[in-house]
């Protein structure tokens, strides 16, 4: 009994914060549109479910969300990798100004840095200027693709760092000392030793840098082209410019389904090693 | 950027007011469409807060206000579709013509043209209004593209043209509600029309120039063209003419001009309206009330140049801005624009899907 009271404000939290709004977007997606105040009459249709699937608009939408999100989570990894590795590395009294260098920058506001770089960006911006006289031909950044990425990957930076770090700052440097003392190059120790042991924080790290970054607005709105019509853009212009409540909604269910799968998958395959590892080192144990 | 600065800077101030003041008024405008010392008169002279807030296309007003509690008291749709549109929805509330002394002073030839949109003008009188068209910098579109014509949708729809110009950068107004009855008026059709042929050939003009568009924007164009960032853009009349005022100011050799297209220019009128549900209809009375005095609507005229239907404004309006033919069209070009009328709803989800496939390219 004292348990239920205990949980009870969780639930409570979980009921009005999440099954609640929930269940009001899945109505507005079965829904149809209508014009009046607000813009939709509650039915059950599922045309815009129809569309969604049929129209390679949204389709095209989906997979540019999830491919400019995983290969951002990948430019995260390859960034925040070495970064959260050298961190944890360092001398103990350097570690803390190090991290709070890493993190400093978020403390500003999102809208602000992100005017930041449009400025940077910008064609009259140095950046522009340097790359043009570096490639000898008149080069574009704002509004193009490389401007999306670079987005997404600065904002999405620390949360790949933070976890790594706190993964790597655990590992027992004795391990690595074992793996020296038997005469694994650095590269070798880095690759067999320091990776696979720091798994569960690149885990944590992708995915809290992948689903974020599917569902991301501001950013390509901002920094992208026009042609970079995310997930996150459609929804807004339904929602927005086409006063079309039933389909955003519908686009929000999608999306949301997309990425309940993508780290069930993720869990599935980590766990999926796992049992492999120990079928390693089963077989292992039974040539002993 | 810095304007973008300057007018967040001021949202705060008017955000801070209210906390003197008791009376307040939640104004919601198009970008770059008032002037700032009618706000401070108004409050001078009422002891009313004027929380200023602007949207750039009618569909981000449209969404506001068909949401529901918007908490806006003054708002500003174009007659159509939006203002009809949300006549419809039941989204607006009639004015009170006795709290608003100053309607008399409306043009009554104007605003009997409102009678289409809303019958008997109950339920909004006409603020400003204006053509879409053009925006240009002629000196750098005359180099790039020599042979084509300056007085045509041409210049933006031939993809030879658009071609030629796309290296000085083209942009978009992004609303389908305002550009694709543009596009059917350039092919010669009925602007209203929702034929899929009529539909499909939009989409085929578009696609045909979507190559050399830049960005898609509505509220930064006005900016953007008075620095030289970019050299052609679909723009409301009115941002054309800032632009090249900005641009003379700012002495950097940047020139701007304002075409209507000689194939004809649609013609919106702005309208001063209260929302259903506004928190402060008083207030939002005596707001509009004041901004219908001859001396404000001159004032306005000058800063933000468009016209505005208020005839006893006119002497007080700079002279050469009397005398623009862009500000003040004459009676030919009159003749010349066209408004456009409803679309069924049904009809519509085909133009935003054409318009969400022209934006990103495929």
């Amino acid at each position: 009994m004292s348990r239920f009271f205990v949980l009870a404000p969780v639930w409570g939290w979980l009921a009005l914060l999440l099954a609640v709004p929930l269940a009001i977007v899945l109505a507005i997606a079965l829904g149809e549109t209508a014009d009046r105040v607000p813009p939709f009459a509650l039915g059950f249709s599922l045309e815009s479910f129809r569309t969604i699937l049929t129209d390679p608009l949204y389709r095209d939408a989906l997979f540019m969300s999830l491919r400019v999100a995983g290969l951002s989570t990948a430019g995260c990894l390859l960034l925040g990798y070495p970064m959260a590795l050298g961190i944890a590395r360092a001398p103990e009294r350097w570690r803390d100004p190090l991290l709070l260098a890493a993190m400093l920058p978020f403390w500003t506001g999102f809208p602000m840095r992100i005017n930041a770089w449009i400025g940077l960006l910008a064609d009259d911006g140095w950046m522009v200027a340097a790359l043009s006289w570096l490639t000898g031909s008149p080069v574009r950044l704002l509004y193009t693709d490389a401007a999306l990425y670079l987005g997404v990957v600065y904002t999405y930076l620390p949360f790949m760092v933070l976890p790594l770090f706190a993964s790597l700052s655990r590992l027992d440097p004795a391990l690595d000392d074992a793996a020296a003392d038997l005469g694994a190059p650095p590269w070798v120790r880095l690759l067999r030793v320091t990776l696979p042991l720091s798994a569960p924080g690149i885990a944590a790290g992708c995915v809290l840098v992948f689903i974020p970054a599917v569902g991301e607005y501001a950013i390509p709105e901002l920094l992208g082209g026009p042609g970079a019509q995310l997930a996150g853009r459609v929804l807004w212009s339904e929602f927005f410019a086409n006063r079309d409540w039933p389909m955003a909604s519908a686009l929000a269910v999608t999306l949301l389904v997309l990425l309940l799968v993508v780290p069930a998958l993720a869990r599935h395959m980590l766990a999926a090693r796992k049992y492999c590892n120990n079928d390693t080192l089963n077989r292992f144990q039974q040539r002993g | 950027m810095r304007r973008a600065l300057s007018s967040l800077f001021l949202l705060i101030l008017f955000g801070l007011l209210p906390a003197r003041a008791e009376r307040v008024v939640n104004v919601y405008n198009w970008t770059d469409y008032i002037d700032p010392q009618a706000l401070k008169r108004f409050t001078a002279e009422t002891g009313i807060a004027v929380r200023y807030d602007v949207f750039d296309s009618l569909e981000t007003l449209e969404a506001k206000l068909l949401a529901g509690h918007s908490g806006y008291d003054v708002v500003t749709p174009s007659n159509e579709p939006s203002f009809s549109r949300l006549i419809g929805a039941g989204a607006l509330a009639p004015i009170d013509r006795a709290k608003v002394p100053n309607w008399k002073n409306l043009d009554l030839a104007l605003m009997r043209r409102m009678e289409s949109s809303d019958p008997g003008n109950k339920y909004g009188g006409i603020y400003l209004f204006g053509t879409i068209g053009l925006g240009i910098n002629p000196d750098r579109i005359k180099k790039l593209a020599p042979n084509a014509r300056m007085d045509s949708w041409d210049l933006l729809f031939k993809p030879e043209n658009a071609r030629s110009i796309a290296p000085c950068g083209i942009s978009m107004m992004d609303s389908a509600i305002d550009v694709i009855p543009s596009v059917l008026r350039y092919l010669g059709k009925n602007p209203d029309s929702i034929g899929t042929d009529d539909l499909a050939a939009v989409e085929k003009t578009l696609m045909g120039v979507r190559p050399f568009i830049r960005t898609f924007a509505s509220g930064g164009n006005l900016e953007a063209l008075a620095s030289g960032q970019i050299c052609l853009a679909l723009v409301y009349s009115g941002d054309a003419i800032q632009a090249a005022a900005r641009a003379a100011e700012a002495k950097k050799d940047v020139t701007v001009r304002y075409i209507a297209p000689r194939e004809g220019a649609e013609i919106g009128f702005d309208m001063l309206a209260i929302p259903a549900d506004a928190p402060h209809k008083d207030e939002a009375h005596a707001f509009i009330d004041f901004l219908l005095r001859p001396e404000i609507m001159a004032g306005i005229t000058n800063v933000v140049r468009y016209p505005n239907a208020v005839p006893a404004s006119r002497p007080m309006i700079a002279p050469e801005l009397l005398a623009d033919t862009n500000v003040f069209p004459t009676e030919a070009q009159l003749a010349g624009f066209f408004t456009i009328g409803p679309v069924p709803q049904a009809a519509e989800r085909a133009r935003t899907r054409l318009w969400a496939r022209f934006k990103a390219g495929k």
